[in-house]
């Protein structure tokens, strides 16, 4: 009996695993979008950064041999991606929708570029770090502790945005910008450069999913690797409801899907697999409709100010 | 620091002289690209700009390719006037090649003069079922259009690739992924002789009178238009919002179709994995170029199609990757937006009064 059990939880175990390192760039990308959006800037570039992040990281990783200077360089080639965005949106006051969309056809058109020598190269990987006793306890063990260090800053830093939006001042400073950037103003923060702090971070977090994509997940670079994540975790934003502890709710849901069709696709059930791949596409589509049926919860939740430009009158 | 005046009325001259602006600087923009990379930018920016206009059938590739994105870019500027913002166009145009190539899939012998027909009909009926969906969403359960639209490309991608390697695959392909090639009843008749130009080309240039005409002289224009600049007054004199998200999402999703169809039976002859170089992404960008005008879209889709072609000359004689018209694509709109200030604001700068003020 004790057997079975332990077959069962053995088998278990892996798929949790690749689960989290599937959500992880999710995890990511949503929160940077999240404090973005609560500012009330709505950047719709994620998919452009990730694929920044991704290939910047690579490339760096290829070039240095340190994937950790790969991180770091994805996660700054992000962050310089959204600033032309910011200074597009909140200095030259473009319309958001579309600067988004041209941040993500720039950002498609320059990966593509900078890692035309690198496609087909492969890189050593970060491994997973390994507690001593706590990641040799059985099945919880390796489930809980035997992650790369990566999942874990993913799950500390929307922690940390959880509790920087709730419980900081300047995170309620934050919220204050992106339900009434007038008044705010009118109360004297400095409603653009808070805004530029948060798309900074945005674009800081995405291009760190995307370097988790390249550099960890896979790891190799590939054009578009990303396949759509940035838009899912556009989705994620939604379907939270803008609260950090729902984006790892639907992060590992996400996570879960992806892994589940992967794993269906290898058993061979009979369905095509270009069906089971559409499965995270069809679900977010799913999701959204069931989060957005209740407007009167979308609009309560949603920042006021979202994808408004705001000019200082005075 | 200088300080933003908001002009009463949008400035007619910058916001005609932007879009050019925005093309002269993302040239410069390239030679310091190509410089970087070590290349002549004289040479390379020559290959990219100029080259595919100097010759015939440079020319009618042009043609060929500006036709899925001024077809496309038109049905989208209808959409973004109102702030319906449909990004999927890429997964209707699959849509649109999937519905109206697989009446030539099945109909491989056919001979019938309806079978084109048929097809640009069934291909912009297919278009807008991939339309219909966001539509329904967004006016249904108020979803947001713009992922939902997006999702579906992804959607009819895996479609289309799970279909050339299936049951439509060419059962004397020899096991490569693709169909039959469209019958001669099934396939737009060539114009040149030894050229890629096609029928499809008449059909795209007409497109551009047609929308103007509407979007100018007719109610539904006028409506479109007041609905996106002022959606609360347009509200308060009757417009429907669902109505117009439903009709410009139908116009933009017919016309991606019938791009695709046009594309699958004009240029290719047949599906296959990849029919598409990222036109309906591309075709946001001709939109925006274009100041949503339906004139202006036609100039920009062309203008776009030289990059294009000009990319992939570069790539086959300078050996650039053609990638770098990507990059293009994404810079132009940049300093198309950023120009777009110029169309609202004023720039003042300080005077002796004002800092004294």
């Amino acid at each position: 009996m004790t057997e079975l059990i332990l077959a069962s939880v053995l088998t278990v175990v892996p798929p949790i695993m690749t689960m989290m390192t599937a959500a992880t760039p999710l995890v990511f990308a949503a929160t940077g979008e999240l404090i973005c959006e609560k500012s009330g800037v709505l950047n719709l570039g994620v998919e452009g950064m990730m694929l920044i992040g991704a290939v910047f990281g690579f490339a760096t990783a290829a070039v240095t041999g340190s994937a950790s200077l790969g991180l770091l360089a994805a996660a700054v080639a992000g962050m310089l991606a959204s600033l032309i965005f910011a200074v597009l949106t909140l200095t030259l006051l473009s319309n958001q929708v579309a600067t988004g969309l041209a941040l993500t056809i720039f950002g498609t058109g320059l990966s593509a570029l900078v890692g035309f020598d690198y496609v087909g190269e492969t890189i050593e990987r970060i491994g997973t770090v390994h507690l001593p006793f706590l990641s040799d306890i059985p099945v919880i063990g390796r489930l809980v502790f035997g992650h790369d260090p990566l999942v874990y800053l993913g799950i500390l830093v929307l922690l940390g945005s959880g509790w920087f939006l709730n419980h900081s001042r300047w995170g309620m400073v934050l919220r204050a910008v992106g339900d009434s950037d007038v008044s705010a103003h009118a109360i004297g923060y400095p409603v653009v450069a808070i805004r530029f702090a948060a798309v900074s971070f945005g674009g800081l977090m995405a291009g760190l999913g995307g370097g988790y994509l390249s550099l960890i997940y896979t790891p190799l670079w590939a054009e578009n690797m990303t396949a759509g994540r940035g838009w899912i975790a556009l989705a994620l934003v939604v379907f939270a409801s803008w609260r950090p502890g729902r984006v790892l709710f639907g992060a590992i849901l996400f996570g879960g899907i992806t892994i589940a069709q992967l794993n269906a696709q290898a058993a061979g059930l009979g369905i095509p697999a270009a069906f089971m791949s559409m499965l995270p596409y069809i679900a977010t589509i799913v999701v959204l409709v069931l989060i957005s049926r209740d407007a009167i919860r979308i609009r309560l939740n949603a920042p006021a100010c979202l994808g408004k430009p705001f000019r200082a009158e005075r | 620091m200088f300080r933003l005046e908001p002009r009463s009325t949008r400035s007619y001259t910058a916001a005609w002289a932007s879009p050019v602006l925005a093309l002269v600087l993302t040239a410069v923009t390239g030679g310091v690209i190509f410089m970087a990379m070590g290349k002549d930018p004289g040479a390379a920016l020559y290959l990219y700009f100029v080259e595919p206009l100097t010759t015939g059938s440079g020319l009618s590739e042009v043609a060929v390719k500006a036709g899925p994105l001024v077809l496309i870019g038109i049905g989208l500027s209808f959409g973004f006037r109102a702030g319906v913002w449909n990004i999927g166009a890429e997964g209707q145009y699959i849509a649109g090649a999937i519905a109206g190539g697989g009446l030539a899939v099945y109909w491989h012998q056919s001979e019938s003069a309806l079978l084109l027909p048929a097809m640009l009909l069934l291909g912009t009926i297919g278009g807008m079922t991939c339309a219909a969906i966001p539509a329904l969403l967004k006016t249904r359960f108020n979803a947001n259009e713009i992922l939902v639209s997006l999702m579906l490309v992804y959607v009819a991608e895996l479609l289309l690739v799970h279909l050339v390697q299936g049951p439509w695959r060419n059962p004397q392909g020899w096991g490569f992924p693709g169909t039959r090639m469209f019958p001669d009843a099934g396939t737009l008749p060539l114009l040149l002789r030894g050229q890629r130009l096609h029928l499809g080309s008449v059909i795209v240039l007409a497109a551009p009178f047609i929308a103007w005409f509407v979007l100018a002289r007719t109610r539904f224009g006028f409506r479109i238009k007041v609905f996106g600049q002022a959606p609360l007054a347009a509200r308060h004199s009757g417009v429907s919002s669902g109505r117009i998200v439903w009709q410009t999402l139908l116009i933009g999703g017919g016309l991606a179709g019938l791009a695709g169809v046009i594309e699958a039976a004009g240029t290719i002859g047949q599906l296959m994995p990849k029919i598409s170089p990222g036109y309906g992404f591309t075709a946001i960008i001709v939109a925006f170029l274009g100041r949503l005008h339906p004139l202006g879209v036609l100039l920009a889709g062309i203008a776009i199609a030289v990059t294009y072609i000009g990319g992939e000359g570069a790539q086959i004689s300078a050996g650039l990757p053609k990638a770098v018209t990507g990059l293009f694509q994404g810079i132009i709109l940049f300093y198309l937006l950023a120009f777009d200030l110029f169309t609202r604001y004023r720039i003042v700068l300080p005077t002796r009064d004002t800092i004294q003020e």
